[in-house]
């Protein structure tokens, strides 16, 4: 189950790395032609076996958003050819969109690809600097004890008990509403590390407060270690807990981002990440016609899915409050 | 007893005042006002009037000071948006979300200590069933649960997709009124409650499983009670304890969870009237929505520790002591 996990992220996070090469188009061109059209059918038979093709959909009707393929001229998939993995001559009007396109023609499963660097990035560097700040407070408190551990302890237990959806709302909500994506990106990482530094503080004061009456801390001290190099022979014990605590707050990140996003307060709608692309899944009528554009949904669902995975093989329940 | 009640209810009263003022004075600060709602036609007139009508003339003290007092006689001010005051469009949205909230407490508590008591007692192909579908629930947090449910509903036409009411709700009948409400309420909670559950169940079936491995269990089997009884009566409540002290922190996740649900679902709670408020900077709806949205919260972390100390007569001790 763990190693399924792994495996999992590790694909989710090579295809992000990936991106420009698997995608096999540009994830901002629009064929103005082909709103909303369909998954394009990948062909391998004609006769007998052959190198796989596509047919060029057809408008049969704006209004109803409904396609047939052209069947007149098969059109070849082309391999490695302009740094892509698998894509089809531009010349023939006829894109590979494996996932459909959306409401401006773009390809979705590119834009899938793409979004996954933003979002998954967003959600590693926030978790990454939770980790850290939280780290070092919870050392910090736990390690002092007395006044500054009962004082940081308390501030902890406030954030936590605050709901974190509406107070990261309210606090991107009261910034300009309309900010370049490097910006929001920026908001969003401080904003999602506020709401992740007490869950790891908690846990690793209690760990340090424990870990510094054992004979090995004690001997450091006797040996006239100061606080910081007695810290560094106790933090490794908090390992294992940060781990775990880090890869549980990527996917609440993930999400975090993908509720902003979707709720028009995240990421400009041009920039593609996993919540800006499910904004077109707001309208239910659509959902219905084009089920294809709810795939980012899948995205997140499997990068929660793997990392629960992960956390259930190392023995703690996979108690994942949506934070 | 009473001083634990009063210290929690003192905490409430600080939490709430703390968490308006809050809002208040950072929509205040925030760069844009209400003005911006007038659109671009609007007269530098009937701007400074409207400057004026929400206090936005003064300095942001003088403003809290001038709103705080009023607060107090439980005016909280008029929203732009809706121009009518406060008090009652938040006391509305607060009852929709308490009803939305309420009910997909109740079901993710029937459902996963329900199914939780069944997985944790056991140890054959139902269990684990039921154990991979409430893993799979866990990884499905209300944002993605409400969109699937919508695309399912919208798709079979089983269930209405969105809102509280059908249109002509207003014209109808209580009885057929209320029957409308039923009929819109199951895919919000479902959406809400789905995850929640699975968490219950996993906690319900690991304590379960803990508490049936307690000495006190064999003993009660040597004494020859029946199975049933040895896990209805001696182990569940024993395993109630790990369960009741989530609910605390599952009231703030549930809060957090309603506002996606109440975007997608068009349900219309205390979420999108904080969200549309936000956007629009209606200062004293903000506060407002604030105000009562940790007045919810308070209640709902005193509701937890209640719990507990009805299991755990521990607890009980403590906060007595």
């Amino acid at each position: 189950m763990k190693r399924a996990g792994i495996a999992l992220v590790a694909t989710v996070a090579l295809v992000a790395l990936l991106a420009p090469f698997l995608a096999p188009n540009p994830p901002e061109q629009r064929f103005s032609n082909l709103l909303y059209a369909p998954p394009t059918r990948v062909y391998v038979r004609q006769g007998g076996f052959r190198a796989p093709y596509i047919y060029e959909w057809r408008v049969v009707s704006r209004l109803e958003r409904s396609f047939r393929e052209s069947r007149v001229r098969p059109v070849a998939l082309r391999w490695f050819t302009d740094g892509r993995l698998v894509t089809a001559d531009p010349a023939n009007n006829a894109p590979l969109l494996l996932l459909g396109a959306d409401a401006y023609g773009r390809d979705v499963f590119s834009r899938v690809i793409y979004g996954s660097r933003l979002s998954l990035a967003l959600a590693a560097i926030a978790a990454a600097l939770a980790v850290i700040v939280g780290g070092l407070i919870g050392a910090i408190a736990g390690y002092a004890g007395g006044r500054l551990d009962d004082l940081l302890s308390r501030i902890s237990e406030f954030v936590l008990v605050l709901p974190a959806m509406y107070v990261a709302l309210a606090l991107r909500a009261v910034m300009p509403l309309v900010l370049p994506a490097a910006s929001v990106f920026i908001l969003l990482t401080l904003i999602f590390a506020l709401f992740g530094w007490p869950i790891v503080a908690r846990g690793v004061r209690a760990i340090i407060a424990s870990e510094r009456q054992r004979d090995y801390a004690l001997a450091a001290r006797a040996a006239g270690a100061g606080p910081v190099r007695v810290l560094r022979h106790l933090l490794p014990a908090a390992r294992g807990y940060l781990t775990v605590q880090g890869s549980l707050l990527i996917p609440a990140f993930i999400l975090a981002e993908a509720t902003m996003s979707y709720v028009g307060l995240g990421f400009p709608d041009t920039t593609p990440t996993w919540g800006t692309m499910l904004q077109d899944a707001a309208n239910v009528t659509l959902i219905v016609d084009a089920p294809w554009i709810l795939a980012p949904a899948a995205a997140i669902f499997s990068v929660v899915l793997a990392v629960n995975l992960i956390v259930q093989g190392t023995g703690r329940a996979p108690v994942q409050l949506e934070r | 007893m009473t001083a634990f009640l009063v210290r929690r209810l003192l905490f409430a009263l600080v939490l709430v005042a703390f968490a308006a003022s809050t809002a208040l004075l950072l929509t205040r600060i925030a760069p844009g006002d209400v003005t911006s709602q007038l659109g671009p036609g609007a007269t530098q007139a009937e701007i400074t009037a409207t400057r004026a009508r929400f206090a936005l003339d003064r300095g942001p003290l003088a403003q809290w000071v001038e709103w705080a007092g009023r607060a107090l006689r439980f005016d909280l001010g008029e929203s732009f948006l809706y121009n009518r005051p406060v008090a009652p469009l938040v006391r509305a949205a607060a009852l929709n979300t308490a009803v939305l909230a309420f009910a997909a407490v109740v079901a993710a508590t029937v459902l996963g200590l329900g199914f939780g008591i069944l997985s944790g007692s056991r140890n054959d192909t139902v269990a684990a069933f039921v154990r991979g579908v409430s893993f799979v629930s866990i990884s499905i947090p209300p944002l993605l649960a409400s969109l699937l449910l919508a695309f399912i509903a919208a798709r079979t036409g089983w269930l209405p997709v969105g809102g509280m009411s059908s249109v002509n709700a207003s014209e109808m009948s209580w009885p057929l009124w209320l029957s409308d409400l039923a009929w819109h309420l199951p895919l919000p909670v479902l959406a809400l409650a789905l995850p929640l559950s699975a968490t219950f169940e996993r906690l319900q079936s690991q304590s379960l499983a803990e508490a049936l491995h307690q000495p006190f269990v064999l003993a009660a089997m040597a004494r020859g009670v029946s199975r049933r009884d040895l896990i209805l009566h001696h182990a569940w409540r024993v395993s109630l304890r790990a369960i009741c002290g989530v609910y605390g922190v599952a009231i703030g996740a549930l809060l957090s969870g309603s506002f996606v649900v109440e975007y997608v679902t068009a349900w219309p709670g205390l979420g999108r009237l904080m969200y549309e408020a936000l956007r629009a900077r209606d200062i004293y709806l903000v506060a407002g929505c604030a105000a009562m949205g940790s007045f919810f919260l308070a209640i709902g972390t005193l509701t937890g520790d209640l719990l507990l100390a009805a299991v755990d007569p521990r607890v009980r001790e403590a906060e007595t002591a």
